[in-house]
């Protein structure tokens, strides 16, 4: 079997040890966990896209408080329920008609309105341009969104934390309470809070906080009961590190991404609560507007005016489906197990 | 398992209690009496009226009063609807939104279930990928957004179903689909994951190489292992589908107990607010404890578990 | 019992495996062969492509492998041309495998002695109840007490040995003509794992099976195997008879594998180790893919893969150090220990032979 080709002569010197033996070196540059996360979510190119979408969406929505193409509350009775109408084009849908009584007609010129005047996403029953009223309800529905869930991250993450490291009776205790809380229909406790509190915006966002907290609270306590079993805990504690040091240096950095990912989720819930309870009526009061109300003002008379009720929806839905897809994202890439 | 249980119902009865109390002392707090639907009314009439709502007592009294009257299946008397008993507005009420849950889980769940298995046995090809839009779709897109396109285009344009009203099988069509989207989603989306975990799963593996076919893995051996957690988002689902249907029904008019609900709350109706609340509750209550059983039964691992303890 | 009668032949098998970093070159150029009634151990460390090798016998490869070459004959037929439905009735039936974990390897939600029964009644097409009653013949004969009452117990409610027992007795119950054991032994306890491997050596004689043992443990190895092969990046490396691979070793990285391993002649010195870590296989080495971690490694190593250099009939090894033309290099102290004492055995077993001889010739006069 011995390979019979004239080999070179020098083939059979012995290589220098110290020159090859080097294959404990790492040549991959070495990534903190964060980076090795992006780096993973990068791959995902739907995320990307949901992320950009949601960029896109907030700048509008909170630049548009500089830069509003109408005022959102500025009523205009002359030009109610004015269909979209895009400057120079003519395709049925923006160019200002709308089939009335079987006839399509042009409601710009009904209206009195001069050329000049076009409303992007046309107007509402009160003369208002729908584009601004969106931005402005889109800004309204993120706040609540955001604020709401970052109230809902304090106290999860708090009450998580404390039960799970205390353990025992306590643990026991506040395991309860949350048992209850969950057995409650969490639209219930919403508008029980919000009665009490009355509806606004202020009101709106407590009462989603509250009522969304004990699912960020399980998952916390639940890793925090595994992580203070680890060895460097216990090395923490031997060294004398107090308990709240511990929880902020030693917990709190490896419980980061699950509170991301769930952050991430009770966002777009949030959002949808908000939406919901305005829609209903029980939520941002007038002339302030939310996707919630727009959507509801929009229902009343789609048959008719359907643009008023598409554009809410739409922007509502593509936000929603954008950070459940980008929340989607972000937990495979910080939990690849989860994939493959 | 009987411990078990009796625990289970006295967590259950505890939670029941905390739920009435804090809602009657929530209400308490609120400045709304039987009389603001009323026209001036003379001091003695109101004070007539407030002692036939039992108000005039004092407030631990009205409060045991409640209690037991809860248990005994007396709400209270509507402020809206000053000669109904609030007991009998929701027991008229709680058949169409029953009968719409019930519908909507069935037709939510199973086909989820399906779509769900299917995506994780073809991970990876079109149908999986169809199959994750579409539950994307159906978790993002707000139930009252999706009952509103179906008005609009199966309703009105189309004319196969009923725009609104409540009246046969064909009315229930509509608000059953929207209702149902998100149960759906959710469970195609749990039943993917599990089944996923499930087929890369030691045992699979060991069912593949004993010489079962492909399905026969699947039939034998991932389904069950699959199907059985997926009892347990039967109460969050039950939880989507309340609070879904009080929009719903709004939306089709419908007189079911959410479309109730949301009345009572725009016309500070107290006593129904307090009922459906507590109706709700319960409801949600019982199903958990029944998914739990369930469960109980069949996962063997917590079935003997259960026993040996 | 083991005869000359080769029942499995694996030929120049490669196979790459399609990730999204590239592809990695799992098994490069593997060949063995299997007789009738043997055990073949194949050791190396994890990623050496073990279990990749078994999985391709058993056609059990993951969706994203590609076989890029080579055979499988069994019994002349070649398994990775066969058809999904003969994969099927080969699984379980002529080639069974037992997995590495008893805690996750069986359903968790079936009684146990229907797992056992399932290859019976998917193979044979035996009924239900003849099924079971023969799984629990075949749990009594795998050792679990109590057979008759636990023949409807769910696995959580078996210890991890008795679940491993549970896991041989469904691979054993169609009387399988291969047995490939996937690091059997790893998960379970010490003491555990002495009883399974007995159990194995028991079993493998009552019912006269192969068996391919994977395992990264030499230790295991001596006691278990007819002939080992030692992997490294996806190719075997070194192979022959337990002796000449414990003994009488040829490749540096088998004396790395054995100088890692303790003994019982081991002293005090400190227990050796191979330095670094096994090559990327998404980019092998253009030559010995052993060398960067190999301190004997020759320029030709870099350059040129190593073929296999014959030093018995039956033992084999791909080193440049065999080449006529290679320089004497002095084998780790523990190995040249090793090796005399091969020297011994082979002496001994001369003598012997001899004196046998004369003993029968003594008898034929």
């Amino acid at each position: 079997m011995a390979d019979e080709v004239k080999l070179p002569a020098d083939s059979f010197e012995p290589l220098d040890k110290s020159k090859h033996l080097d294959s404990e070196k790492i040549a991959a540059p070495n990534l903190t966990f964060m980076q090795d996360a992006w780096r993973r979510l990068k791959k995902n190119k739907s995320a990307i896209i949901a992320m950009v979408i949601l960029v896109i969406f907030f700048v509008l929505a909170f630049g548009s408080a500089f830069f509003s193409p109408h005022n959102p509350n500025a009523v205009n009775p002359q030009y109610a329920n004015l269909p979209p109408k895009w400057p120079g084009l003519n395709i049925n849908g923006v160019n200002g008609t709308l089939v009335q009584a079987g006839t399509r007609v042009n409601a710009y010129q009904a209206a009195g309105a001069g050329a000049g005047v076009h409303y992007w996403l046309g107007t509402d029953y009160l003369g208002r341009d729908m584009l601004s009223r969106i931005l402005f309800g889109t800004r309204i529905s993120l706040t609540v969104a955001v604020v709401a869930t970052a109230v809902d991250l304090l106290i999860g993450v708090t009450f998580g934390l404390f039960s799970g490291w205390k353990g025992g009776w306590i643990d026991n205790f506040m395991q309860r309470v949350i048992e209850i809380i969950m057995s409650i229909p969490t639209l219930v406790v919403v508008v029980l809070l919000i009665l009490i509190l009355k509806p606004g915006m202020m009101s709106i966002t407590l009462a989603i906080a509250f009522s969304s907290w004990t699912t960020m609270a399980r998952l916390i306590r639940a890793q925090t009961l595994e992580l203070k079993e680890q060895e460097y805990v216990l090395a923490a504690k031997t060294l004398g590190e107090s308990s709240f040091k511990i929880a902020f240096k030693h917990l709190l950095p490896n419980l980061s991404s699950i509170i991301i990912i769930q952050t991430m989720f009770t966002i777009p819930s949030a959002i949808f609560f908000e939406a919901f309870l305005s829609f209903v009526g029980i939520g941002i009061s007038a002339p302030q507007a939310s996707l919630g109300t727009l959507l509801n003002d929009g229902q009343k008379n789609f048959q008719f005016l359907p643009y008023q009720m598409w554009y809410p929806a739409i922007v509502l839905s593509v936000i929603m489906i954008a950070f459940n897809i980008f929340a989607d994202g972000l937990r495979d890439a910080f939990d690849p197990q989860t994939k493959e | 398992m009987a411990k078990y249980l009796l625990k289970r119902i006295f967590y259950l009865l505890l939670t029941l209690f905390i739920v009435i109390t804090v809602t009657f002392f929530l209400m308490k707090l609120l400045p709304g009496t039987p009389l603001q639907n009323q026209q001036k009314l003379s001091p003695a009439e109101q004070h007539l009226i407030l002692k036939q709502y039992g108000l005039t007592k004092p407030i631990w009294q009205q409060y045991l009063t409640y209690v037991v009257g809860v248990f005994q299946g007396n709400f209270g008397t509507s402020f809206q609807f000053s000669d109904q008993p609030v007991s009998y507005l929701i027991s008229s009420r709680i058949g169409p939104s029953l009968l719409l849950g019930t519908q909507a889980m069935i037709i939510g769940v199973i086909p989820g279930i399906l779509v769900g298995a299917l995506g994780a046995i073809k991970k990876n090809t079109w149908i999986d990928t169809t199959a994750t839009i579409v539950s994307i779709l159906g978790i993002s897109i707000p139930s009252f957004v999706l009952a509103v396109l179906l008005q609009y285009f199966v309703g009105l344009k189309l004319h196969w179903f009923p725009i609104a009203d409540w009246g046969g099988f064909a009315y229930t069509v509509l608000p059953t689909l929207a209702l149902a989207a998100s149960p759906f989603a959710d469970t195609a989306r749990f039943t993917r994951t599990e089944m996923v975990d499930v087929l890369n799963s030691d045992y699979i593996e060991l069912a593949r190489a004993k010489g079962l076919s492909k399905w026969g893995v699947i039939y034998h051996h991932a389904l069950r292992n699959s199907l059985i957690p997926v009892v347990t988002i039967i109460g969050p689902l039950a939880v989507n589908i309340m609070t879904g249907s009080m929009v719903i029904e709004n939306i089709f008019s419908i007189p079911g107990i959410g479309e109730q609900f949301v009345k009572s709350i725009l016309t500070n109706d107290y006593p129904t607010i307090m009922a459906v609340t507590i109706v709700y509750s319960v409801m949600l209550m019982v199903v958990l404890l029944i998914t739990d059983i369930v469960y109980g039964i069949i996962d063997p691992r917590i079935r003997l578990s259960g026993k040996s303890n | 019992m083991q005869s000359n009668e080769t029942i499995l032949k694996v030929n120049h098998l490669k196979i790459n495996f399609n990730t999204y970093a590239g592809t990695v070159k799992a098994i490069r150029d593997v060949s063995f062969d299997l007789k009738k009634g043997e055990t073949l151990a194949i050791v190396g460390e994890s990623g050496s492509g073990k279990t990749v090798t078994t999985r391709s016998i058993m056609g059990l490869l993951a969706n994203n492998a590609v076989v890029e070459g080579g055979s499988i004959q069994f019994h002349g037929k070649d398994v990775l041309k066969m058809s999904q439905k003969d994969l099927e009735g080969l699984r379980g039936a002529k080639i069974a495998q037992i997995f590495q974990d008893p805690m996750t390897s069986l359903d968790p939600t079936m009684r146990i002695g229907r797992q056992i029964a399932e290859p019976l009644m998917v193979h044979r097409g035996v009924k239900k109840e003849k099924a079971m009653s023969q799984a629990l013949e075949m749990m009594k004969l795998v050792g679990i007490t109590d057979a008759e009452n636990r023949i409807n117990d769910y696995p959580h409610q078996f210890s991890g040995g008795m679940r491993q027992r549970i896991v041989i007795a469904i691979a054993l119950i169609n009387y399988p003509e291969i047995l490939i054991a996937d690091e059997p032994t790893t998960a379970l306890d010490v003491t555990i794992q002495a009883q399974i491997l007995n159990l194995m050596r028991e079993l493998q004689d009552k019912i006269s099976t192969s068996i391919i043992f994977i395992t990264h443990d030499l230790g295991v190895v001596a006691g278990m195997a007819d002939r080992v092969a030692v992997m490294y990046a996806g190719k075997i490396v070194e192979y022959g008879t337990v002796d000449e691979i414990f003994y009488n070793p040829k490749h540096p990285y088998t004396w790395g594998l054995l100088s890692s391993m303790p003994t019982l002649d081991t002293h005090s010195e400190e227990l050796a180790s191979i330095p670094g870590t096994p090559p990327d296989l998404l980019d092998p080495p253009k030559g010995d893919a052993f060398a960067p971690r190999n301190p004997y490694a020759l320029k030709i190593d870099t350059e040129k893969q190593p073929p296999f250099f014959k030093v018995s009939n039956t033992h084999y090894a791909a080193t440049w150090l065999l080449h006529p033309d290679a320089p004497q290099v002095t084998p780790p102290k523990q190995i040249i220990e090793r090796q005399k004492k091969f020297a011994e055995m082979q002496r001994e077993a001369a003598a012997k032979n001899q004196h046998h001889q004369i003993e029968e010739e003594e008898e034929q006069q």
